[in-house]
């Protein structure tokens, strides 16, 4: 292959940010918000014709490009496989839907909020596409200015405080990755992680190599304890911040656990998988049960993730076929549903600048298209059969149940506890009485809202009912991963 | 005969250079004009002799002196970064009526001054640069004599380097006295760790010079003369006395203390750790933003000194990358300052700054992206700095230096997030007027798409450090 499409893929968006950044002021607001729109909607097609023309029967990586980067050093190495193709499409699929969300929600420096978003893409693809240690920090840790600037500018109230504490949470976890990142390259002299795969890393290195990502990527996830940070992002940053941080920048984490964590040290995968079992399981449970007090929707949505990235953990770590297919399913169903949410919560936002669920109530008498929606993915994310949200949930607990009876049977407690608040959320948002005046005058979702939650209710639906594409795209790739390690083990 | 003063040229060019524009200064009224542009025209002609000079070593007057691809490195960077500091400071010294002709020409005598110290294999021509440009730095630091403040910060920072160059002096003449010779090469040959003496004389040396980078603990003065002096001078002595300090450093350690690593090492390793969590603590509570460079500086230096602590090339390799790329970050923050102005009043307070992203959108985000590159945040310049000077450390298995010094990153981020938090979240207080300051805005562009566009080849420049030590 020679046409660089991964290059392309990925600073497409920049070089188009760059147009915006040209494009006057004022008038042309509508001029900016189309160059953004048509740039990651073509970001999204490409995506959509890699996933197509990507060979989804082998393991090896697809599509690579390599370049001199630092002399003898590093390379500029890119290249995906089956994982990282569904990534990249959710990357570009969620973009343009955040692009439509900001034209009713974003009033102030527009200009702006979408040259942020741009550029948060084209680091967020960086990210799944990249196959250096280098490259990958490079993209992981770029991504965090944007971020910043999306909740610390056009954030809620305590905007400044959540933006800090979502930059330093994650600087502080990554420093120790590069730490790691710069011992891996004097162990094995290179840090491209196809060779470095072929190389192997000394066992007695892993374990402390392995905490060292562990601290990023813990974070990133986020997993309790550190976790408190994403309830405060997400109710600070506004909708399409929300968005983003929910359905991409979350999950860079999960596939970071399989990109590098399991396959370059299996055998501290191996001997921290109880860890990562117990702490999937307090933050399925615990997270849950704070995820019923709380009287913020976002919050709730919020902690709801957490639950649900703890399955994705969980099942990440079961290392058997079901737990890995089962959890990247249940992070691209997370990133479909979780973005649908907060979309719906901004979708009322605009309306009544009120996140309490107490201010709403009886929605579904004066806006019926509305509660449809809404009602649709609030089943999905308790994992209904027929949305993607179960499918996700029952593979990573038949794959749990192989290798933990008391980590499958705790986990799924959780299923229940989701049920609760999710339906209880449903309830008291959507139905019951009308207690506040101003909610008949309310208008129903328009056009651009309906464009925005049907495509995502679409395809929870429709990977719901027919998960073959997804599953045949990552089968290979996860075979392979799960064959690697076992031989890593059996070669000790 | 001929041949060795083809080799001084750019020295012997520069001081004649110096005593015509003197002349000249005198004998014409209202002279700064033509001194001032007088000494932009000598920088780029120095520039162009250094390049056009042939780049192998060759050491003169009985090995005292040295030219270099490394010397002639650190010189084009002196030179470099003067020319940019003075022209975008020009609006500054004349509206604050420091457009005295002696100005321009006691910063060409420092530069020599300067020259001499990267260029020196001996100690008494290292110590005869070193004083030339400490004198010239004293009556900068004071040249707003009419203000209170500059001349405090002159006079302390006269008293405390004298200090130090008396150290530094009594540690040479140890040096002396227990080798027997003055020439670095010669004294290499000398040194061993039985040689009790010598190692007290390294460590007086080192104090010295930690004084004149500023490292902790021998960084009082660091705050008080960057607050008081000039925002002009301020920008001069965060960024070219560094560069020569740290060539110096890196030269004692490379040639003449290279046999007794061992016993430098614990220290600078100490003096690194201690700039670096300094710089990074005490820059939280700061609220004028020239003293905050000031801190800012003392814990990058921590960071570049981190590389010279490895004690091996690499390392020193990785400290020239991180001071080079300091030199543009600083470059760029402090034009930036010149472009805020106020009813004829320069501003220097951080709280001044709120809300100027909404009014001068093109300073905020160059502001942006030389706070974030301070930071060490990817993909910016700042990041590879930080990335070449810890995998040089890492190189050495000094894994408690690196682990402290990125987590002192995250201490550091956090008054960088304050100040865009100034800039972008806040609600604006005071309206700048919009300045016409041509050569502060081109050096801002310049610092900018270099930081910016740094990660698409960085092997420019590690190529060209690389090239340094290969003789």
């Amino acid at each position: 292959m020679d046409f660089p499409i991964l290059s392309t893929l990925i600073f497409l968006p920049l070089i188009s940010s760059f147009f915006i950044f040209l494009s006057k002021d004022k008038k042309n607001i509508s001029s900016a918000i189309y160059i953004s729109l048509f740039s990651s909607i073509g970001t999204f097609l490409l995506s959509l014709f890699l996933w197509y023309s990507l060979d989804v029967n082998t393991a090896d990586f697809q599509f690579v490009e390599e370049k001199s980067w630092i002399n003898n050093f590093i390379k500029f190495k890119l290249g995906i496989d089956g994982i990282s193709i569904l990534f990249i499409v959710l990357t570009a699929f969620i973009t343009p839907i955040c692009i439509i969300s900001c034209i009713n929600s974003v009033k102030d420096r527009v200009k702006e909020f979408l040259i942020a978003i741009l550029v948060l893409e084209t680091f967020m693809i960086g990210v799944f596409c990249s196959l250096d240690l280098v490259i990958f920090y490079l993209f992981f840790e770029g991504g965090l200015i944007p971020m910043f600037l999306i909740i610390g500018v056009w954030g809620g109230s305590r905007r400044v405080y959540s933006a800090f504490k979502f930059f330093l949470f994650t600087l502080l976890g990554s420093v120790l990755m590069l730490v790691a990142i710069i011992v891996i390259y004097w162990l094995t002299g290179t840090t491209d992680i196809t060779q470095i795969y072929e190389i192997k890393i000394p066992k007695e290195y892993q374990n402390l190599l392995w905490l060292a990502f562990l601290s990023s990527f813990a974070v990133k996830t986020p997993m309790w304890p550190v976790h408190t940070w994403l309830p405060d992002a997400h109710v600070e940053a506004p909708t399409a911040g929300s968005v983003i941080l929910a359905a991409i920048l979350l999950k860079m984490a999960g596939y970071g656990f399989l990109r590098f964590s399991i396959p370059m040290f299996p055998h501290a995968s191996e001997f921290f998988t109880p860890l990562i079992y117990s702490l999937s399981i307090i933050a399925i449970i615990y997270t849950s049960l704070v995820a019923l007090m709380q009287d913020d929707m976002k919050k709730l949505i919020a902690y709801s993730s957490v639950a649900h990235m703890g399955y994705v953990t969980l099942g990440i770590f079961t290392l058997t076929k079901q737990g890995i297919e089962g959890s990247i399913y249940q992070m691209i169903s997370h990133g479909l549903i979780s973005a649908a949410l907060f979309l719906c919560v901004g979708v009322v936002y605009d309306r009544l600048h009120s996140r309490l669920i107490s201010t709403y109530g009886g929605l579904v008498n004066y806006l019926p298209k509305y509660s449809l929606l809404f009602l649709i993915f609030t089943l999905a994310a308790l994992g209904l059969p027929g949305t993607t949200g179960f499918l996700g949930e029952f593979l990573i607990l038949t794959g749990t149940f192989q290798k933990s009876y008391l980590a499958a049977m705790l986990a799924t407690l959780g299923v229940v506890l989701g049920a609760a608040y999710m339906l209880w959320l449903a309830k008291r948002v959507i139905f019951g009485v009308t207690k506040n005046s101003k909610i008949e005058t309310l208008s129903d979702v328009n056009t651009l809202e309906i464009i925005m939650l049907a495509s995502l209710a679409f395809f929870v639906i429709f990977f719901g009912f027919y998960p073959t594409p997804l599953i045949e795209t990552i089968s290979t790739s996860v075979n392979g991963l799960i064959d690697n390690y076992q031989l890593a083990l059996n070669s000790r | 005969m001929i041949h060795d003063l083809n080799i001084l040229l750019p020295e012997i060019f520069l001081s004649l250079s110096i005593f015509t524009i003197l002349m000249l200064g005198v004998f014409i009224r209202k002279s700064f004009n033509i001194v001032f542009n007088l000494t932009s025209l000598i920088l780029i002609l120095i520039i162009a002799i250094i390049l056009n000079n042939s780049n192998s070593t060759e050491k003169i007057f009985l090995d005292s002196f040295i030219r270099d691809p490394f010397s002639n490195y650190f010189k084009i960077l002196i030179l470099i970064s003067s020319l940019f500091i003075l022209n975008s400071s020009k609006n500054f010294i004349k509206e604050n009526r420091l457009d005295k002709f002696e100005y321009p020409i006691i910063i060409l005598l420092s530069i020599l001054g300067m020259f001499f110290m990267v260029s020196a294999n001996d100690i008494i021509l290292f110590y005869l640069g070193l004083e030339l440009q400490s004198l010239s730095l004293y009556i900068l630091a004071s040249i707003d004599r009419d203000n209170l403040r500059s001349s405090e910060s002159g006079i302390k920072y006269f008293v405390l380097s004298a200090l130090s160059s008396g150290l530094l002096l009594y540690g040479c003449s140890l040096l002396y006295g227990f080798t027997g010779s003055t020439n670095f090469d010669l004294i290499a040959d000398q040194l061993s760790k039985e040689n009790v003496g010598a190692v007290f004389a390294m460590v007086f040396i080192l104090v010295g010079l930690a004084f004149k980078v500023s490292a902790v603990p021998f960084h009082m003065w660091t705050p008080d003369v960057y607050e008081g002096a000039p925002t002009s001078i301020t920008n001069y002595f965060a960024i070219v006395p560094k560069v020569a300090g740290l060539a110096l450093l890196i030269k004692f350690m490379f040639i003449p203390f290279s046999n007794i690593l061992i016993e430098w090492q614990t220290i600078l390793i100490f003096i690194s750790i201690a700039s670096m969590i300094l710089g990074a603590v005490a820059a939280i509570v700061q609220k004028n933003i020239k003293r905050l460079l000031a801190y800012s500086s003392i814990g990058h230096i921590g960071y570049a000194l981190a590389g010279v602590a490895t004690g091996a090339v690499s390392g020193y390799e990785s400290s020239i990358i991180y001071i080079s790329i300091y030199v543009v970050m600083n470059i760029g923050a402090f034009s930036c300052l010149y472009l805020l102005k106020k009813d004829g009043q320069y501003k220097e307070n951080i709280s001044d700054l709120s809300g100027i992203s909404k009014k001068h959108p093109l300073l905020a985000i160059s502001f942006l992206i030389i706070l974030f590159s301070m930071a060490g945040i990817p993909p910016l310049a700042g990041f590879f700095a930080k990335f070449y000077v810890f995998t040089a450390v890492l190189e050495q298995k000094m894994y408690a230096l690196a682990i402290i010094g990125l987590l002192t990153t995250v201490i550091s981020a956090f008054y960088y997030l304050k100040i865009i938090k100034t800039i972008y979240f806040d609600d604006s207080v005071i309206t700048f007027e919009s300045v016409k300051n041509k050569t502060a805005q081109v050096s801002i562009f310049l610092s900018c798409s270099i930081l910016l566009t740094f990660f698409l080849y960085p092997s420019i420049l590690s190529n060209l450090v690389n090239s340094l030590f290969l003789s």
